[in-house]
This record gives structure tokens, C-alpha cells and sequence, in this order.
């Protein structure tokens, strides 16, 4: 792939996602677009360039941006993350909020974390209020394959104790699919998280994990602050393994990768 | 170094199981059905077990079921790998005392996780 070519891609989905490429950008475009330039029966990926370049406002634009922001994920990525959460965070809020705890996976990707998030709902051993689940994300594909809920023999074994896709999935001829009662527990949408989003304010919960950290450093100040916003008060911010606390933020005692305000965080020790 | 049984009528599959445990530390033992596996039990308890269904003499879960009555037999942590990937056969394996189940085909990336379910990492 020739350098103009590369960095044209770059900027647009820098432009597009707030996501920053880095390292060996010219095999991940290559491995990202090769297969949408099957798909749309286009020759190479440099055909799919070009047809960028000709109409960067496109479709085709949109879709090369959501293959490149898509990453490979796992249920319950670390474990001992969700541990906590299910363990501390979730019964903390829950006392909180007897109302009801709303919760949202930002960045959800193909569902995986929505649907780990679901489960330890669903787990419970203290009963908890009701429990509303958003998740959204960039790429329309990836939602569609989350909302679908059915995933391969190898993406079930990403993270999933046997145990639990027992419980939680029903099996399909060659592959599992999440239960209906799970799948209802979460609502789907597409959402650009650098745009000046749309989300209801006062979420409890706000898990966003390995997607800031691989933004500009303008979009990741940008995103990070509209989701300050949308977190409610004593409000729980969860991050990825090694993402540091945003400004404002400090950890959370006891429980990896979250953040609470540091103006907050008396309460949530007494608490 | 812990040890962990790998018990498949599969050559390929042993070597296979092999590379990924040794990397991760284990030493390994190897047998080629539930027979030979409970006769390396009887000797010394593994810390682990990485088991196939269905093998020539004495199958996995046959063996399971008998370790599981061996003085010890309830210490090894038992992980099934096996192509039986029907959600009724893996509920059996669980009921009859194993503590993880990869579905074959597998790679080193489920390995590691189920290993760590099943409290071996």
C-alpha cells in the first residue's frame, strides 16, 4: 500500500472515529479491508481506496471506518475486573439506587461486554432493582452481530466459563446463541462516541473499555468528558485493564479498572 | 511445576495439548485412553487433567466417573476437550465431577482461560 494511500485512510478514520492507528498501519488496513473488499467484489484493497477517495461521504467510507474500529474481544475480558464489579460495585449501587440502576456499555463492540454485564445482572445473589442496559457502538455490523447474540465455538470459549454458556446460551446447529431472557435485557444503538452524542444523562454504570486509549488525544479528552456527563452522581466509570483515571477520576476501592469522582469518592467509602 | 495428564487416543492432539501446557509450565504426562490414564493416577494424582471423550478401552467419562472414586480422585482439576459439543453431554461431563470443558477445536488462547476457570493459573 503506498504511503499517500495510507495516510488519506489514517486521517479519515481518525476524522471519522477518533481512532488513532499505530504500529504496522499498513498490514492492519491490509487485514481489516481485504475482507469488505471481498465482500463489496472489489479487485484489492487499493480499489477500495479509491472509491473512497472519490466519495469520502459514502457508504463504502462508512463501512472501511467501522471494519477498522472493530477489535477482538472476549466475554468477562478479566476476569477479576468483573469479579468486582459483581462482587462490590454492582451491590453498592444497588443499595444506592433502589429505583434502579442503569447501566451502559459504551464502545460494545460485538456485544460480548453487554451480554457479561447482562449475566452478572441476571446472577445476582442479592436480588437487585431493575436493571436497564444500554449498549452501543461505531460499527452497524458488529451491532447487528451483537443484537443477534449468536456467536462461533471459539468466540464462546473467549472468556465464558462452561457454567455459564450452559446457563445463559441455548445451542444452535454450529454455534450458541445468548438466551432470549438476556437478550431482552439489553438495548442496542449505534453511536459515534467523538460526535456530540445523544444519550440520556444519569447512567450508573458506564463501562467503556479499550476504546478511549486508542483515540487522538483530542477525541479521547472530548469522549471522555461527554461521558463524565452522562455518569450520574456517585456514578461508577469502568475502564480497560491499565487505561489510567481520567482527569477528575480516581480509582475505586477494591475494584480494578473503575473510576468514581474524586470529589465523590468520601461517600463511596462510607458507603 | 504442577503436572497435568494429557489423556487423547490423538498423537496430534497430545502433541498439540503439550506445546500450549508446557508453555504455560506444566509438566506433562500423557496417556492414550481412560485405562492408561487411571493406572498413571493410581501411581501419583496429577494436578490437572486434560481429557478426550471418546477413546479406544476406556472412554473420558468413565474414566472421570472412576477417578472421581480413587482415594484423591476428587483433587486433579479435570478440564474435558472433546468435539462432543452438545449442551446435554457437556451438562453429563459437569455432573460427573469435571471442572471445565473446551469444545474441540481449540487454541492456546482457551486453554489459558479455561485453565484459569478451573483455578490451575
Amino acid at each position: 500500500m503506498n504511503p499517500p494511500d495510507l495516510d488519506f485512510l489514517c486521517a479519515l478514520v481518525r476524522a471519522r472515529s477518533g481512532l488513532m492507528l499505530t504500529g504496522e498501519r499498513g498490514f492492519f488496513v491490509e487485514t481489516r479491508l481485504a475482507p469488505l473488499a471481498r465482500r463489496e467484489g472489489l479487485a484489492s484493497v487499493s480499489e477500495v481506496i479509491d472509491r473512497v477517495m472519490q466519495e469520502p461521504s459514502g457508504a463504502l467510507a462508512r463501512a472501511v471506518v467501522e471494519a477498522m474500529t472493530v477489535q477482538e474481544t472476549a466475554f468477562f475480558r478479566d476476569r477479576q475486573a468483573f469479579g468486582a464489579l459483581s462482587a462490590i460495585v454492582l451491590p453498592a449501587l444497588a443499595a444506592d439506587r433502589p429505583e434502579g440502576l442503569r447501566i451502559w456499555s459504551a464502545g460494545c463492540g460485538q456485544g460480548q461486554e453487554a451480554y457479561s454485564l447482562a449475566m452478572l445482572v441476571d446472577e445476582a445473589e442479592q436480588p437487585l432493582p431493575p436493571v436497564e442496559i444500554l449498549a452501543s457502538d461505531l460499527s452497524t455490523t458488529a451491532l447487528e452481530k451483537a443484537q443477534a447474540g449468536v456467536y462461533t465455538h471459539f468466540e464462546v470459549q473467549r472468556g465464558l466459563p462452561i457454567r455459564r454458556l450452559l446457563r445463559h446460551f441455548e445451542e444452535l446447529e454450529e454455534a450458541w446463541r445468548v438466551s432470549a431472557a438476556l437478550r431482552q435485557r439489553v438495548r442496542w444503538m449505534r453511536l459515534n462516541l467523538i460526535d456530540p452524542f445523544q444519550v440520556d444523562q444519569g447512567y450508573d454504570l458506564i463501562v467503556c473499555r479499550n476504546v478511549v486509549s486508542a483515540f487522538a488525544p483530542d477525541a479521547r479528552t472530548a469522549t471522555l468528558a461527554r461521558l463524565e456527563k452522562a455518569l450520574a452522581p456517585g456514578g461508577r466509570l469502568m475502564l480497560g485493564a491499565g487505561e489510567p483515571a481520567p482527569a477528575g477520576f480516581e480509582p475505586a476501592p477494591g475494584a480494578p479498572c473503575v473510576f468514581v469522582r474524586e470529589s465523590e469518592n468520601v461517600t463511596v467509602i462510607a458507603a | 511445576m504442577k503436572t497435568c495428564l494429557v489423556v487423547d487416543d490423538s498423537r496430534v492432539v497430545r502433541k498439540v495439548a503439550r506445546r500450549i501446557l508446557e508453555s504455560l509450565d506444566f509438566e506433562i504426562i500423557e496417556a492414550v485412553d481412560g485405562a492408561d490414564a487411571l493406572t498413571v493416577c493410581r501411581g501419583a494424582m496429577p494436578d490437572a487433567v486434560l481429557l478426550d471423550w471418546h477413546m479406544p478401552m476406556m472412554d473420558g467419562l468413565e474414566f472421570l466417573k472412576r477417578l472421581r472414586q480413587e482415594p484423591g480422585g476428587d483433587e486433579p482439576a479435570v478440564v474435558f476437550c472433546s468435539a462432543e459439543n452438545k449442551a446435554e453431554r457437556i451438562r453429563e461431563a459437569l455432573d460427573a465431577g469435571a471442572n471445565e470443558y473446551i469444545m474441540k477445536p481449540f487454541d492456546g488462547e482457551i486453554v489459558v482461560a479455561k485453565f484459569s476457570e478451573a483455578g490451575l493459573l
